[in-house]
């Protein structure tokens, strides 16, 4: 049995509805090898968390412009956490000052990414960090895993 | 074993029925185990299957349905499948963006599943995903496939009702005459029928039906139209399904229908199992070795593959 692809949710919470960036991430990690569920714009925090609950996500990327992400993102970590979704993998990008990096490092997210990342790191990212997440969780054994 | 997530599943809790899809999903032992627990309690749900070409409106379509199951006090699970790159291994499950109409309702449960090389057009697990939601007690499992071309006919042997749904402008009377996708339908259903064309294409799939021979007993499909997206004619939808279902108690057809999927289920396990155990003695060095036989013409597919077949049935001995 092959290793079983790495799963994503991309969502953009909030109203702005740029979403160009969002769908050349989904592209650039399906080209990857990776299945991205693609939920489009104005997601509420729960929209996001009940989809990541049901889709059984690795990873949750989000993407914002709006300027929002300092009372969105803490909204969303709190209904996914209340979902017990807590080994997904946060990441976020879009216009992101550099002074809030630290509080969203805080708040769970492992990777910050704003214009100009390259998409070959961005993947290479996730795969790295999702191969570490199921080498921990592969020594605890957990029911219907 | 443990078996709390047995409990967890049966009770319909959302994160026990995703991660039991991801062990069916990721295939082997442990999805073995996980069905072999919950097959005893399936056999509960309605199944209905949605398929069509590309970009006819099959998603928004389930979202409409859907709800009007949901209104009626249904619990609804739905399965969506996309299509695996060949060359990546990877895909975009666009689906849930359709049926965003239905997110917070714990009623309803969406998962999104690749091919993962699965020809069809659904993935290889997905009835065994539908048995998970059937086991967590979901009413009705709407299933939709991938965009269908002609020939991924594999839902109707999944599915109690198959609804295929068409649109306007995709071909004329001779694509509605061919074998595949149209002979499947339960159900027929145009939508975006306020584009011009929809009165022909209705006409040109009438037309099609109206040439086979009638028998007294046997269902004649009704053709439909729709606007799904803003929500016209999807009650009539919702009304044939259940005219449908009627017929099948009433033949008693539906226990027919269920001994026919296993049959076929059977046939696709048995076959990934073979093809497994048969590759499972052959390194990748010995086939491509084989292969360079075929380029270099000294040996045919078929004698390559006899070959392949005599060294497992040896080895067995």
């Amino acid at each position: 049995m092959s290793e079983r692809p790495i799963r994503v949710l991309i969502a953009k919470p909030g109203l702005d509805g740029h979403d160009r960036g969002a769908k050349v991430v989904a592209r650039a990690l399906r080209d990857a090898g990776m299945e991205v569920i693609y939920t489009g714009i104005r997601q509420t925090p729960e929209m996001i968390a009940e989809a990541a609950l049901q889709e059984d996500v690795d990873v949750i990327g989000l993407s914002i412009l709006s300027g929002a992400h300092m009372d969105l993102f803490p909204r969303i970590v709190e209904e996914i956490k209340r979902r017990n979704v807590n080994d997904a993998l946060l990441v976020c990008g879009g216009i992101i000052p550099e002074e809030d990096i630290p509080a969203l490092e805080q708040m769970g997210f492992v990777g910050v990414f704003g214009p100009g990342t390259s998409t070959q790191d961005l993947a290479k990212f996730i795969r790295d960090e999702v191969g570490q997440r199921r080498t921990r969780s592969a020594q605890s054994p957990s029911p219907a895993r | 074993m443990d078996t709390e997530w047995i409990e967890a599943v049966r009770a319909g809790n959302p994160r026990a029925v995703a991660r039991a899809i991801s062990a069916v999903e990721r295939g082997g032992p442990g999805a073995h185990a996980v069905i072999a627990a919950l097959f005893p309690f399936t056999g509960r749900a309605q199944i209905i299957g949605v398929t069509g070409a590309p970009g006819t409106g099959k998603s928004t379509l389930v979202n409409e349905l859907a709800k009007y199951y949901r209104r009626r006090g249904d619990r609804v699970g739905i399965v969506a499948v996309d299509p695996t790159s060949p060359f990546t291994g990877g895909a975009i499950l666009g689906d849930r963006l359709r049926m965003q109409d239905l997110s917070g309702d714990p009623g309803v449960f969406i998962r999104s599943m690749a091919t993962r090389g699965s020809l069809g057009g659904l993935a290889s697990a997905t009835f065994d995903a539908v048995q998970v939601l059937d086991a967590a007690g979901f009413d009705l499992i709407l299933v939709e496939t991938v965009g269908a071309g002609q020939s991924e006919v594999d839902i109707a042997k999944n599915a109690q009702t198959t609804v295929v749904v068409d649109a306007p402008g995709l071909g004329d009377e001779i694509q509605a005459i061919k074998a595949g996708i149209l002979e499947i339908a339960d159900v027929l259903v145009v939508n975006k029928a306020d584009r011009d064309g929809a009165g022909a294409t209705v006409a040109a799939l009438e037309m099609n039906l109206n040439l086979k021979p009638k028998s007294e007993k046997s269902w004649r499909p009704p053709v439909l139209k729709t606007v799904a997206i803003r929500g016209e004619g999807t009650g009539d939808v919702v009304d044939w399904i259940g005219k449908h279902r009627a017929y099948l108690e009433a033949e008693h057809l539906l226990k027919a229908k269920e001994r026919a999927r296993f049959r076929s289920e059977l046939d696709m396990v048995l076959q990934r199992e073979l093809m497994s155990r048969l590759l499972s003695h052959l390194d990748g060095d010995e086939m491509d070795s084989l292969v360079d036989k075929m380029a270099s013409r000294e040996m045919d597919v078929y004698q390559v593959a006899n070959q392949l077949l005599h060294a497992a049935e040896r080895s067995q001995a």
